[in-house]
């Protein structure tokens, strides 16, 4: 795998290993484990996946998307509540990296960040369902609660200027607990 | 099963307050709930699943499994749709519904709200129509339910609402910083602001104490039980009186009646999914205008034909909620202070009185936003993702004050709830088909809206604005919604007499904002209240032990 310029971009192996340790620490009390660490993904969809999400919401001085667990958020989900958007994400991930070699004769995870934002472009143009989907999913994972595995750390609650513990209330961050049913 | 007195289906903001009054009267009732009780402890602070935010399903009900809906859209086209869509025009289904984890604002409706007919005339295509009852009818039930639940605020000095007797009973809260920008620059405009009346304890009320001013407000049950619905005021009262029972996770099916078209009880699926049958001297649907509507429509028999007081076609139709319009405003300061529950300053010179538009509605600073919620509301110009769109979020996030209001809606007879021919819920029951809108004319007075709380955030000092005046094409009922069973005096037009009780057959009573004519420029929750106490009480009146006073 090609380093990148912006410096934020795991390479695959580190990725994997995040990935699988942020999937562990989700998935307390599941059983099923495939490849990988993931819920649902493939090791090479969720590379894409976090090319995709990364260049939604890359790095400046906070992280991107896939370093605060947007691809684990996602991930995780797709094996729960948004079991009905599998197709899509798999149809349209794959759409994404043969648009990639057409293009640039490369998968989608080994192009430069401006490559990768062309590509994504093109998603956002050709494919506006699986893009805003993407791109919804991908805020969910970066700006709403730790407890889903995305906005690690409540970084971007930070980011915002958010106190995180809150000052009033009390901490309901745990996650062994599953949603409220 | 044992006879009692009245079932009460659904407990919400009135089904609570009906069994509360009917138990305290001596009323035996038994009081069914499709979902769950929470309490403050079932408050999870969860930014993506919340009664509000439902990306991950609703908090508080309906699940998503077993429980859709089908909505017709402009072409004719259905969708199925799932609760924690926005189509399919949810409220919670649980003890206390909306009232657990709803914003709380708790507005009177003006004087004139209750005449819109004779104060503006019927829009051709409309339905516009005046109450049987007036303001004043309603006056010492929106006193009562003022108490009784508990709101805060101050409206002494404001011009434009009806009389009122006594003041609210707690102090408002003290302004958050977004109140101290708008306050000045409306008193700049000639207009007179105030604070938001609230359902929620400013001061120690009714044993509870007061709110925190957390960031997890509307959405969310309240951690502190400073937050005033049913589940916490009325409900446990009526348990208390010993005449109550409340059962929950128990789902009504159909109201049954005997063969001279009198109701004898209610079929209800328990919380194990066994039909159970509770006979009763009369049946008290408060199941809010949709699901009261499908409940009507599906009590079928062969007096009744196309369904429970339904003789006329008259029941499921005039659907509304209110069309939110309005803006935000992007500053070059700091807004935000992190002090729940954010809403807090509010005008109502907008409600009448504008040449050329029926009605109008209430403007208010919007609840404190969770980041997730401010994604899609960035300035005009930023791109959707991206560096841009980030910083964007880093920038504004805490440097914008939403204002906007609930426009009051023009209602047409085609907005409507039906049942759907083919699509059954996990009892096998048909869903509600929802299909129409509100009248065109909703939509021109909701742009002038939207422009004026354009102009008002440019008053308090924006650098730039963002108009939300949307079109839908469905109506937009939701928490809000109303009219399906309407009150009136002509059984050819109407549902209900004033005293909520059907036309059709004297021992059935629809008490929510079913029987709402017009749904105000306002949230709906106090006037639902003030309509419970007072039919609960014209009901207990005329009750005579076995039947009622003719």
């Amino acid at each position: 795998m090609r380093g990148s310029k912006d410096g934020v971009r795991f390479t695959r192996r580190q990725f994997v290993a995040a990935g699988a340790i942020g999937g562990a620490a989700i998935a307390v009390g599941c059983s099923a484990h495939n490849h990988g660490g993931w819920d649902f993904l493939s090791d090479d969809q969720a590379l894409a996946l976090a090319a995709m999400c990364d260049r939604i919401i890359p790095a400046d001085d906070f992280p991107c998307a896939s370093q605060a667990g947007v691809v684990t958020y996602i991930d995780h989900q797709l094996a729960r509540t948004y079991r009905r958007h599998r197709n899509a994400y798999r149809d349209g991930l794959e759409q994404a990296d043969a648009m990639s070699r057409k293009r640039f004769g490369h998968d989608l995870t080994e192009l430069s960040s401006q490559q990768q934002v062309e590509i994504v472009g093109a998603i956002e143009q050709q494919n506006r369902k699986f893009f805003d989907l993407v791109r919804e999913h991908t805020f969910e994972g970066y700006y709403g609660s730790p407890r889903h595995g995305g906005n690690r750390d409540a970084i971007s609650w930070r980011m915002l200027g958010l106190a995180e513990p809150p000052v009033l209330g009390r901490a309901q961050y745990d996650l062994r607990r599953g949603p409220a049913s | 099963m044992k006879r009692v007195n009245a079932v009460v289906v659904g407990a919400g903001a009135a089904g609570g307050i009906v069994a509360k009054q009917l138990s305290t009267a001596g009323m035996s009732v038994v009081l069914l709930e499709r979902g769950k009780w929470y309490t403050s402890n079932d408050c999870r602070k969860d930014d993506l699943r919340n009664q509000r935010i439902t990306r991950l399903g609703n908090a508080f009900g309906p699940e998503d499994d077993g429980n859709p809906r089908v909505l017709v859209d402009v072409e004719g086209v259905p969708h199925i749709m799932l609760p924690s869509e926005g189509g399919y025009q949810n409220n919670a289904a649980c003890v206390g519904s909306g009232t657990l984890s709803y914003g709380a604002m708790a507005w009177r409706y003006l004087p004139q709200d209750f005449r819109m007919r004779s104060t503006y005339g019927a829009p051709a295509g409309s339905s516009l129509e005046d109450w049987p009852i007036s303001y004043d009818d309603l006056e010492p039930y929106y006193e009562k339910a003022e108490y009784e639940i508990g709101i805060s605020g101050d409206d002494s000095d404001a011009p434009f609402r009806g009389p009122r007797r006594r003041p609210l009973p707690m102090p408002p809260l003290p302004p958050n910083r977004e109140f101290q920008i708008l306050e000045p620059a409306a008193k700049h405009l000639g207009l007179h602001p105030f604070p938001v009346p609230m359902a929620r304890n400013s001061v120690p009320y009714n044993d509870r104490g007061p709110c925190m001013r957390c960031r997890w407000c509307v959405g969310f049950a309240c951690e502190v039980d400073a937050k005033n619905g049913s589940q916490n005021t009325v409900i446990p009262k009526a348990l208390a009186t010993g005449n109550c029972e409340l059962r929950t996770e128990c789902m009504a099916r159909e109201i049954l009646t005997d063969d001279r078209g009198r109701a004898r009880g209610v079929a209800y699926y328990d919380a194990a999914g066994r039909l159970q049958q509770q006979p009763s001297d009369i049946v008290v649907v408060s199941a809010c205008a949709i699901e009261s509507a499908r409940l009507l429509l599906s009590s079928k028999s062969r007096l009744f034909p196309d369904g429970l007081g339904n003789r006329h076609d008259q029941v499921g139709r005039n659907l509304q909620g209110h069309h939110y319009t309005g803006a935000v405003g992007f500053f070059d300061f700091d807004t935000y202070d992190d002090v729940g529950p954010g809403a807090s300053i509010a005008v109502s010179d907008y409600n009448h009185g504008t040449p050329g538009l029926c009605g109008g509605g209430m403007l208010a600073n919007e609840f404190i936003r969770l980041p997730i919620q401010m994604v899609d509301q960035m300035p005009n110009g930023t791109p959707r993702w991206g560096l841009a769109h980030k910083q964007a979020m880093r920038c504004f996030f805490k440097r914008n004050i939403v204002v906007m209001g609930p426009t009051q809606q023009i209602p047409t007879a085609d907005a409507r709830v039906t049942l759907d021919p083919t699509v059954r819920d996990k009892w096998g029951m048909p869903v509600a088909r929802i299909s129409g809108n509100v009248h065109s004319h909703t939509f021109e007075i909701g742009l002038v809206q939207a422009q004026r709380a354009e102009a008002w955030l440019k008053e308090a000092g924006a650098m730039s604005t963002l108009i939300n005046a949307g079109k839908p094409t469905t109506v937009s009922a939701g928490q809000h919604q109303a009219g399906t069973c309407r009150m009136g005096n002509d059984p050819q037009s109407s549902v209900v007499n004033r005293n909520c009780q059907l036309h059709d057959v004297d021992n059935v009573f629809v008490i929510d904002s079913s029987v709402h004519v017009t749904n105000g420029g306002f949230n709906p929750a106090l006037t639902i209240m003030a309509i419970a106490y007072f039919a609960s009480d014209a009901l207990v009146h005329n009750w005579k032990g076995t039947g009622f006073r003719s």
